[in-house]
């Protein structure tokens, strides 16, 4: 029998397309990445049909944990910056610059006033820790209350920049008097606007809104 | 592997322009390229949020004084008072409970797409349209629901109720505190109903 003779091909790829596939889908995803701080709570918000998206830029957050506790955080740095001068001003609280650059680079926070100073002097890890056990920025129904520290911070979040939306971003299972509190602060200082932060959902069949979406527009 | 022709020279001796030396591929091993690649992607993948966050919007009522001439009025008849308890149960009567000599009639209902309080908002949507066509009610009447949460509600069941408003297409709707009359209110549907 004479051997048929297979021509011995090399093991080796192209590997020129893959690689170009790989580094197109790099740089795309290092445009894409935005990176923050960690945030010290883990939140899961309800779902809503609501599709507006959250703005890019000017945003204080206030986010409640499942317990209720409080969390205050603003996206931009420089606003950080100028707030906690102003804070450390209005308040006394004697920060130092280091200190003061922690909480601008900083994630949300969720002390009183009074441990202010010795939450931003620790370090990362102790903070960490800190934020398990805290029992979030005290707040009160009525905004002129000595207790209600978030009245505080929200009015001087909004002298430091008029422009800041109000966003609260909270775990479905918070209670609402929590939620309430917020809500009356923030109508003390004037504010009834403001935005919650969901989860999206599909909108139900047969309802107004799934009609509105789909161009049937209103049946009555 | 990835080999590369760097030698120069040496290949002279035979004579000018015979070039006798082995030819070397230019061709580079790419796959630790590739693994390095992917190993970012993936990394960028799993840091990066790509969806933004969707809102909701919500407007509360001011708690100014408003004058008189400027205050929306709301009729009676085209409002739903809904009452947010425990476990995610929703009370809920028509009208807005003010009259003490006559309760109203409270029942009790839960966040469902069928039977839940989707339909209730439904049928009073109807209901007031249909007043409206018979005129028994202004032109410019429509459905009111005052949401009112109580202590025990969650914010899970206000999104909720919010959302159902944004879904039944409702525009005029509040929330408000509750007040000891609807609380009351709410002791006495579960006791009638032999809840604890």
């Amino acid at each position: 029998m004479p051997k048929v003779k297979i021509p011995r091909k090399g093991t080796t790829v192209d590997m020129t397309a893959m690689c170009d596939v790989a580094f197109l889908l790099l740089t795309f995803f290092m445009l894409a990445t935005k990176f923050k701080p960690e945030e010290p709570v883990t939140v899961v918000t309800p779902n809503s049909i609501s599709e507006i998206p959250l703005p890019d830029k000017d945003i204080m957050m206030i986010t409640i944990d499942p317990k209720g506790r409080l969390f205050f955080s603003i996206d931009n740095p420089k606003v950080r910056m100028e707030l906690i001068k102003n804070m450390d001003e209005y308040k006394k609280l004697g920060l130092t610059e280091q200190e003061k650059k922690a909480f601008a680079l900083g994630a949300s926070i969720g002390t009183p006033f009074n441990q202010l100073k010795s939450y931003l002097a620790s370090d990362v890890d102790a903070q960490k820790a800190y934020d398990k056990t805290t029992t979030g920025i005290p707040t009160d129904t009525a905004v002129t209350s000595e207790k209600n520290e978030l009245a505080d911070w929200i009015r001087l979040a909004k002298n430091t920049n008029s422009q800041l939306r109000i966003t609260i971003k909270a775990d479905g299972k918070a209670a609402y008097p929590e939620i309430g509190k917020v809500i009356k602060t923030l109508a003390g200082w004037k504010i009834y606007k403001f935005n919650l932060i969901t989860g999206l959902k599909a909108v139900p069949q047969g309802t107004a809104a799934y009609d509105i979406k789909n161009g049937g527009g209103e049946k009555q | 592997m990835a080999e590369m022709d760097t030698s120069s020279g040496g290949g002279h001796k035979k004579g000018p322009g015979v070039k006798k030396g082995k030819k070397l591929s230019t061709r580079v091993d790419l796959t630790p390229m590739v693994d390095l690649g992917f190993l970012l992607i993936t990394f960028f993948m799993f840091t990066t949020t790509l969806s933004k966050p969707k809102t909701m919007q919500i407007n509360m009522p001011t708690d100014e004084k408003v004058e008189e001439k400027d205050r929306t009025k709301i009729k009676a008849s085209t409002v739903v008072t809904v009452l947010l308890s425990k476990e995610h149960r929703i009370y809920y009567y028509e009208g807005i409970g003010d009259d003490a000599t006559k309760p109203p009639d409270v029942k009790v209902t839960y966040f469902r797409s069928k039977d839940g309080i989707r339909d209730v908002i439904i049928n009073k949507k109807k209901a007031v349209a249909d007043m409206v066509r018979s005129g028994q009610l202004g032109a410019k009447d429509q459905a009111t629901i005052i949401i009112k949460p109580d202590a025990n509600s969650t914010y899970e069941d206000m999104v909720n109720i919010l959302d159902e408003m944004n879904i039944n297409d409702v525009r005029i709707y509040a929330i408000v505190d509750i007040t000891p009359v609807d609380k009351e209110f709410i002791t006495l549907t579960e006791q009638a109903n032999g809840a604890q």
